[in-house]
């Protein structure tokens, strides 16, 4: 494999490790989407408190994800973002208001109150959890776009990328998205579900959680099940090289044989799946058991890599176009130079540091589970 | 107005909107970050309890501030891709790597450690404590580093070279976007604005305790952390600021001419200390350009070109493309309306190589990219039907330029009085009144300052979003104005309703403390 080639791998790869960041932190967005539903204020409190030791990080990982993606594939940022318009709108609407929320709700003087800032989480939660599903879902099921950077000398209309009219609109009906973007909300509410049971010292939050977990992650992999059986049975789009230049086909089953082709991939899918699956049952099953976030959250994380991975590997159209295949991206045609790639891989060098120093801090704070004593008395509470 | 510009000037203002926003929180998280640092190393070297309470008391008010400045702050990184989608793909090579960094170096450290900082009192050490609360303010730091080395590599585009076969722009040298004279200086020059900034913040709320006489010795404590914090800060903007004004004589001369309203400039060229604009005034007619002007002779020589006899363009000569030597000779350089031409032709360079390479004709592509070459420089100019469209808005330049100026002269007198009076006249500073609204009117009148000063930055350099290369017409998404004027609307209620909410709290929770004892 060539150094570019490998670089722009390498980056996908990058990409791959920061999704599967966000959609584990995305239990933040679960756990919001469950405030409302809490049986009183203290436990309500508890949770909100819990959740909002981490919500600053699922919203850096997002924002780091945008960044690492304008950096590494801008002709992906400069298409999606500009076209699917009010997909990412929404996301990012929902953002603003999950950022002041934690630190406004329980302010004197905050003029709407408690409950409509409570609301803004929620709206955060769902909103963030379903669209950045479809977002991720348009990887494999594709966006109504076309592309021609020779509009750049249109002094007239000048936008290289063209969309359907709908701007975005219509990836977030599109069935199919709609499913990922739905399995996510229920696999982020199980998520938070294991969360509080690890980070609340309250039994009856713990009996309350463990129901949710049944009846989320009971959706969940159900919800998983289908999108899984419609991923495998989609059409892709096969990325060729011929004299230098990349051609672009349809391929039916082209994940399915991702899957074949690329065995780590394939391994990484069952390993991820396997101990999402095992949270979920010893959570159900064993009395006290506390730990399900940690095997949930890394298994969560897994899928998702494997899932980049066969949305932009072995020669793969990552975001495929529904109006002309040729416009389709691939990692190879959407990506920075070599030079920039080169520049910003050196940077990734601190990534160890960075996951270090998260690590401990998170450590640190989380050591000691959140006790009802602990929110009569903490000077700094949400 | 035709569709195009209509979707230009909106995105324009919907960019303009939410950064302006933005900037309302950032440079108080960024000075205010530093003293609380400041606070709790003093805490932490002398336990003295009252130095813990100051501390906390000033780290709630950070806290509120910090959450607008994330809010408002994930917008405008994405606006890159949602409003500019042109843009982020012709120089998305060179742009996004800052703003990955940035991402990376920063935003992780102060999220990660603002958690520590308001959650970790009981849970970590002193120590680390200590260090989380340096480490969110180095990241703040660290964070507008990096946003401002790509800010100034849109106004002094360095370190890149175009790829006619992708039609878009490759970096070639990441330390000339990095060590560029404009990100040196931007960077200083909006990082110590935040200093001077907060320090007003602070001094102002703390008169404001001192007029109710409520916690006076916290007030004075806070007076003097601040005072040095702002003074330092004062003094480097007002040094920067002086480096920015060459820099930007060299590399945006139009942008300079719009900032002193200077339609036709000379040898020993004056500065307008404070004046008023003639709102009659035309390019090329022989209108006097102000009202009402104080001018110092020589003053804008010095401050372009450190030579009190140097040359200074006004915008009509830059137009033209004349200059003048000491002698009073005129020089003809490449006037706009040349560079338009020029840069018509680079884009028909651009359109015979784009034919040829899919025509195969790998001759006709040598000789499409030579002539794109010699006429590259220009290539933003060739958007432009005539010169008049290369000059940006001259009043608002103007005026934004001369109220950050004048103000921050106003405020680096304003702390060395404070702090001579914190320091030789604690009296008078706890008793007298005039000084205490003095210094509470000066909140205001420091955002205000400090806003002028992205105007005179960003609408000086129009119609540029990169400096001659590509006008922000050529930068847009493929979307309806209607759809932009949406959202425009929806983030100008959900940020001014935000922003209601915020100075709410600040004024409740800064009311309901004071009546408390925690000195």
């Amino acid at each position: 494999m060539e150094t570019y080639e490998l670089l722009q791998s390498y980056w996908w790869f990058l990409i791959s490790v920061l999704g599967a960041a966000l959609v584990f932190l995305l239990f933040v967005q679960g756990g919001q989407t469950m405030l409302l539903g809490a049986r009183n204020d203290l436990q309500r409190t508890m949770m909100v408190n819990s959740l909002g030791r981490k919500w600053e990080l699922s919203f850096t990982t997002l924002v780091v994800f945008g960044g690492a993606f304008f950096a590494s594939f801008p002709l992906f940022y400069s298409t999606s973002f500009g076209g699917a318009y009010w997909l990412w709108i929404l996301i990012l609407l929902g953002f603003v208001l999950q950022a002041v929320s934690y630190e406004f709700r329980k302010k004197k003087g905050n003029v709407y109150g408690t409950r409509t800032f409570d609301t803004f989480l929620c709206i955060n939660g769902i909103l963030g959890c379903v669209l950045l599903g479809v977002a991720v879902g348009t990887f494999f099921f594709g966006a109504e776009f076309t592309i021609q950077k020779g509009n750049l000398l249109n002094t007239t209309a000048p936008a290289i990328s063209t969309w359907s009219p709908t701007h975005g609109l219509e990836a977030i009906f599109c069935w199919k998205n709609l499913l990922l973007g739905i399995a996510v909300l229920f696999l982020a509410r199980m998520q938070a579900a294991l969360y509080f049971i690890n980070s609340i010292d309250d039994k009856t939050n713990y009996r309350q959680q463990r129901k949710a977990v049944l009846v989320n992650g009971g959706i969940f992999v159900l919800l998983f099940i289908a999108f899984l059986a419609v991923l495998l049975t989609a059409d892709g789009y096969q990325a060729t090289m011929q004299n230098g230049h990349e051609t672009i086909s349809v391929m039916p089953y082209k994940y399915f044989h991702n899957f074949i082709e690329m065995w780590w991939a394939l391994a990484l899918l069952l390993i991820g799946v396997g101990m999402v699956l095992y949270a979920y049952a010893k959570t159900i099953l064993c009395d006290n058991y506390k730990r399900g976030i940690w095997y949930s959250g890394i298994g969560t994380a897994l899928v998702v890599m494997a899932l980049f991975w066969v949305a932009g590997y072995n020669d793969t159209a990552y975001y495929p176009s529904l109006l002309d295949p040729a416009s389709s991206l691939t990692i190879r045609n959407s990506s920075s130079s070599r030079f920039t790639l080169t520049v910003m891989s050196w940077v990734t060098v601190i990534i160890p540091f960075v996951v270090a120093y998260i690590a401990y801090a998170w450590y640190s704070l989380n050591k000691k589970p959140i006790t009802p004593d602990e929110m009569a008395d903490n000077d700094h509470k949400y | 107005m035709n569709d195009l510009t209509s979707l230009v000037d909106w995105s324009r203002a919907q960019f303009a909107l939410t950064a302006m926003y933005h900037w309302l929180f950032v440079p108080l998280t960024l000075g205010l970050s530093v003293i609380v640092a400041i606070m709790e190393s003093v805490y932490f070297k002398t336990r003295d309890p009252r130095w813990l309470a100051t501390t906390k008391f000033w780290m709630t008010i950070f806290g509120i501030n910090f959450a607008m400045g994330v809010a408002t702050g994930i917008i405008l990184e994405f606006e890159f891709g949602t409003n500019w989608s042109n843009y982020s793909w012709f120089v998305g090579d060179i742009f996004g790597a800052p703003l990955a960094i940035e991402g990376l170096l920063a935003f992780f450290m102060e999220a990660t450690f603002i958690a520590v900082m308001f959650f970790g009192w009981k849970k970590v050490s002193p120590r680390f404590h200590l260090a989380s609360t340096w480490l969110t303010a180095i990241g703040a730091s660290l964070s507008a580093l990096w946003i401002l080395v790509a800010n100034s590599w849109m106004q002094y585009p360095v370190g890149m070279e175009f790829n006619p076969h992708e039609m878009r722009n490759m970096m070639d040298d990441f330390w000339a976007l990095v060590l560029s004279p404009v990100a040196t200086n931007k960077f200083f020059h909006s990082v110590l604005s935040g200093w001077t900034l907060a320090g007003v913040f602070v001094i102002g709320v703390s008169a404001w305790l001192l007029l109710k006489k409520r916690n006076a010795a916290m007030a004075v404590r806070s007076i003097k952390v601040a005072g040095w914090v702002g003074l330092i800060g004062i003094l480097g903007t007002l040094a920067t600021g002086d480096g920015s004004a060459k820099v930007v004589s060299e590399v945006q001369p139009m942008k300079l001419a719009a900032m002193e309203g200077l339609y036709k400039g000379s040898c020993g060229q004056s500065i307008v200390a404070a004046g008023i604009l003639n709102p009659d005034k035309k390019i090329g007619d022989n209108q006097a350009p102000y009202l009402f002007d104080i001018s110092i002779p020589c003053g804008l020589s010095i401050l372009a070109e450190g030579d009190p006899d140097a040359f200074v363009p006004g915008v009509e000569d830059l137009l033209a493309g004349i200059s003048l030597t000491p002698e009073g000779d005129t020089i003809h350089g490449i006037s706009y309306a040349e560079r338009i031409e020029r840069g018509k032709a680079a884009h028909d360079a651009l359109r015979r190589f784009d034919i040829a390479k899919a025509a195969g004709d790998e001759s006709a592509m040598l000789l499409a990219h030579a002539d794109l070459k010699k006429d590259f420089d220009y290539f933003g100019y060739g958007y432009f039907d005539e010169a008049g469209e290369a000059v940006p808005n001259i009043h608002m330049t103007f005026y934004a330029f001369h109220i950050m100026v004048i103000l921050g002269g106003y405020f680096l007198l304003f702390y060395i009085v404070i702090l001579f009076l914190a320091y030789k006249q604690r009296n008078f500073l706890e008793g007298n009144k005039w000084w205490q609204l003095v210094a509470i009117i000066s909140i205001p009148l420091v955002w205000i300052c400090s806003e002028a000063g992205w105007v005179v930055a960003e609408v000086g350099r129009q119609p540029w979003v990169i400096e001659g290369l590509m006008p922000a017409r050529a930068a847009i998404s493929g979307i309806p104005t209607s759809s932009v004027i949406t959202t425009f609307t929806l983030f100008a209620i959900i940020f001014t309703g935000l922003l209601i909410a915020e100075i709410n709290i600040m004024l409740k929770y800064i009311s309901r403390k004071s009546k408390e004892n925690i000195e």
